[in-house]
């Protein structure tokens, strides 16, 4: 695991072993996200990369090991513990709340915090980020267009004011000309200094923003490196990006 | 899509046939009684309206003013109780038909409370402060009802097939109406006489309306406004509506779903808790099985205003309850059918039919787009 000069991993897994029924879904799986970085962990069909995100966010209870969020262990803590705490989720497939409003849905994403001032603090600071979200405040959210809605998405978690935010499948069913903006969105929340745990299938749109990142094979992490140095990794090359 | 499946896609079936015929014929049916009914108002002598029915008599404005009146305030009771069956359909996607029974135990409750008050002497010396007493009592028992309801006998079955939980919502019926009988016994009870004054009728624009009527009408107006204001602007509503759209998002935002689906059975219970105190000032009888037929119907308005639907289900018992007490005589009664108004039931249920013939998502209920599905 990359070293970071002894500061504290912001948000861990210790040797994680997960279950579905019988089926052993994640073997063993150890990260570190530190704060501010942006990691992605790769990985094709089935490779675990969901389960993995449900486990650190404590909706898959792990059979063995344990999820650290600041040094303290959060296992089997319900996911407005760790929300509350700073750690949230953009879903794949963005899953707003289609006949709910925009505005309402960037209010669900601050449903845990009492602090009226941050909040309207946060509203505004989405507001200038996303200008075209702002315009759209009051109509429902499953009427706006495909790149919107990923606005309101982001937005919508950025509203938790999280210290790390992660990412399911960025660029799942989207247009590639969305898949560019989503990037841009993804790499200007992290200039914001959220740390971003991003999942992925397309390696090489996630490795030419990311730090680092990880590679899940059937439940296993079997490569663990920077991203210039994945991106030059032969192995990888051949199994993600489409290389012989 | 292969052009086989495009051609049979574009063919009509049998069924699709028979039910043209029938939203045909229901049409026809119900516009020329109407049509019968407008002439025979305008001329009793008129040949067509004699033809076919000579004993048909026609409404007074008097007599079709008590009828709309009375539809609605009955419709707004309906109302209540649908919004019940369409909360918990949208968060949960069962219908609840213990529902009727939550109704029953607030206009139980409020029978047992108002005959204590009326042996006090409160209820004929301090009515209105004795009514608010009721309801307050009802919507505590029905709320308390709804809420073990769902503890015991929904929460364990959250993962099953929906299919599961509904049945399972017909056992707990029955279980409370036996309940009740072993509580209260067999027999039909009722609530103590209304004071006078509240039956004289008062005008209100160009009505005269019955002055139980209209409290009827004001108390369900008063529920309803409260229930809209906290499903559309305090945060407990906005968390029901996340809960109901996305029950692994919501959770993500942080909401409590197990808590937002409590409270969803509590305000349910307590709409229903209120609609059992205007059953009671209504009809002034209340027996273990008064829940079954106004909760069926009110399912059936909930339907008729599209489930999941809240301003629906409002929507869809006033008009059912206008349907049933006006279309027996101006819809039936031209076609010549005996004994209209002991169709009363029927008619609610035709209703029920054919709307859902003609707009299968009920009147406000909203088709999934293409997009939505996906």
């Amino acid at each position: 695991m990359t070293d970071r000069n002894g500061a504290t991993p912001l948000l861990e897994m210790r040797g994680i072993n997960t279950h579905y029924g019988a089926v052993h879904i994640l073997k063993d799986v150890e990260l570190a996200i530190y704060p501010g970085e942006l990691v992605c962990l790769l990985g094709g069909n089935a490779s675990g990369k969901s389960t993995t995100l449900k486990t650190l966010l404590g909706m898959v209870t792990p059979t063995t090991g344990d999820v650290v969020l600041d040094g303290e262990v959060v296992n089997g803590k319900p996911t407005s513990y760790l929300v509350e705490r700073g750690v949230t989720m953009v879903p794949e497939n963005r899953r707003l709340f289609k006949r709910l409003s925009v505005k309402e849905n960037l209010e669900l994403g601050a449903y845990l915090r009492t602090d009226r001032d941050g909040i309207q603090r946060d509203l505004e600071r989405v507001y200038s980020m996303f200008p075209r979200v702002y315009e759209r405040l009051s109509q429902k959210s499953g009427t706006l267009s495909g790149g919107e809605q990923q606005m309101v998405a982001m937005g919508r978690a950025l509203m938790s004011n999280p210290r790390v935010l992660l990412m399911d499948e960025p660029s799942m069913g989207l247009a590639p000309a969305l898949v560019q903006t989503n990037f841009e969105l993804i790499e200007q929340i992290h200039q914001e200094g959220v740390a971003i745990f991003m999942v992925e299938q397309n390696a090489n749109m996630a490795l030419s923003i990311a730090d680092r990142g990880w590679v899940l094979q059937t439940g296993r992490v079997v490569l663990d490196d920077t991203a210039d140095a994945l991106m030059a990794n032969p192995e990888l090359r051949a199994s993600y990006l489409g290389e012989a | 899509m292969t052009t086989a499946m495009r051609h049979k896609a574009a063919q009509k079936t049998g069924v699709d046939q028979f039910l043209t015929f029938l939203r045909v014929v229901l049409s026809f049916f119900i516009i020329t009684g109407l049509v019968m009914f407008v002439l025979q108002q305008i001329n009793p002598d008129n040949p067509i309206a004699a033809r076919i029915n000579p004993d048909a008599t026609g409404l007074t404005a008097d007599q079709f003013e008590g009828l709309v009146i009375s539809g609605l305030s009955q419709g707004a009771m309906y109302g209540l109780i649908a919004l019940g069956y369409s909360m918990v359909y949208g968060v949960l996607g069962f219908i609840n038909f213990a529902h009727g029974e939550v109704f029953m135990v607030g206009a139980m409750t409020g029978m047992i409370v108002s005959n204590k008050l009326d042996e006090a002497g409160a209820w004929e010396s301090n009515f209105l402060l004795s009514l608010l007493f009721i309801i307050v009592v009802a919507i505590v028992c029905s709320t308390a009802t709804a809420v073990i309801m769902e503890r015991v006998a929904y929460r364990p079955l959250r993962g099953a097939p929906r299919l599961i939980p509904l049945i399972t919502s017909i056992g707990v019926s029955f279980l409370i109406q036996n309940i009740s009988v072993v509580l209260l016994g067999p027999g039909a009870k009722s609530y103590p006489t209304l004071p006078d004054w509240l039956a004289d009728k008062r005008s209100i624009l160009f009505f005269e309306i019955e002055g139980t009527k209209i409290m009827v009408l004001v108390v369900a107006a008063i529920s309803m406004a409260g229930l809209w204001f906290l499903v559309e602007r305090t945060k407990t509503g906005k968390a029901m509506r996340a809960v109901a759209e996305d029950k692994e998002i919501a959770s993500l935002m942080g909401i409590d779903v197990n808590k937002t689906i409590v409270t969803t059975f509590a305000v349910g219970g307590a709409m229903a808790g209120v609609a059992g105190i205007l059953w009671g000032i209504l009809f002034r009888s209340v027996i273990h099985t008064t829940g079954f037929l106004p909760g069926i119907k009110a399912f059936s308005a909930a339907v008729v205003g599209g489930i999941g639907n809240l301003g629906g289900a409002m929507a869809g018992g006033l008009s059912l309850g206008s349907a049933e007490s006006l279309a027996p005589l101006m819809v039936l009664e031209p076609w010549g059918i005996g004994g209209v108004s002991q169709l009363k039931d029927a008619v609610a249920f035709l209703v029920l039919i054919f709307v859902l013939l003609v707009r299968p998502t009920g009147l406000f209920g909203e088709r999934l787009s293409s997009e939505d599905r996906a």
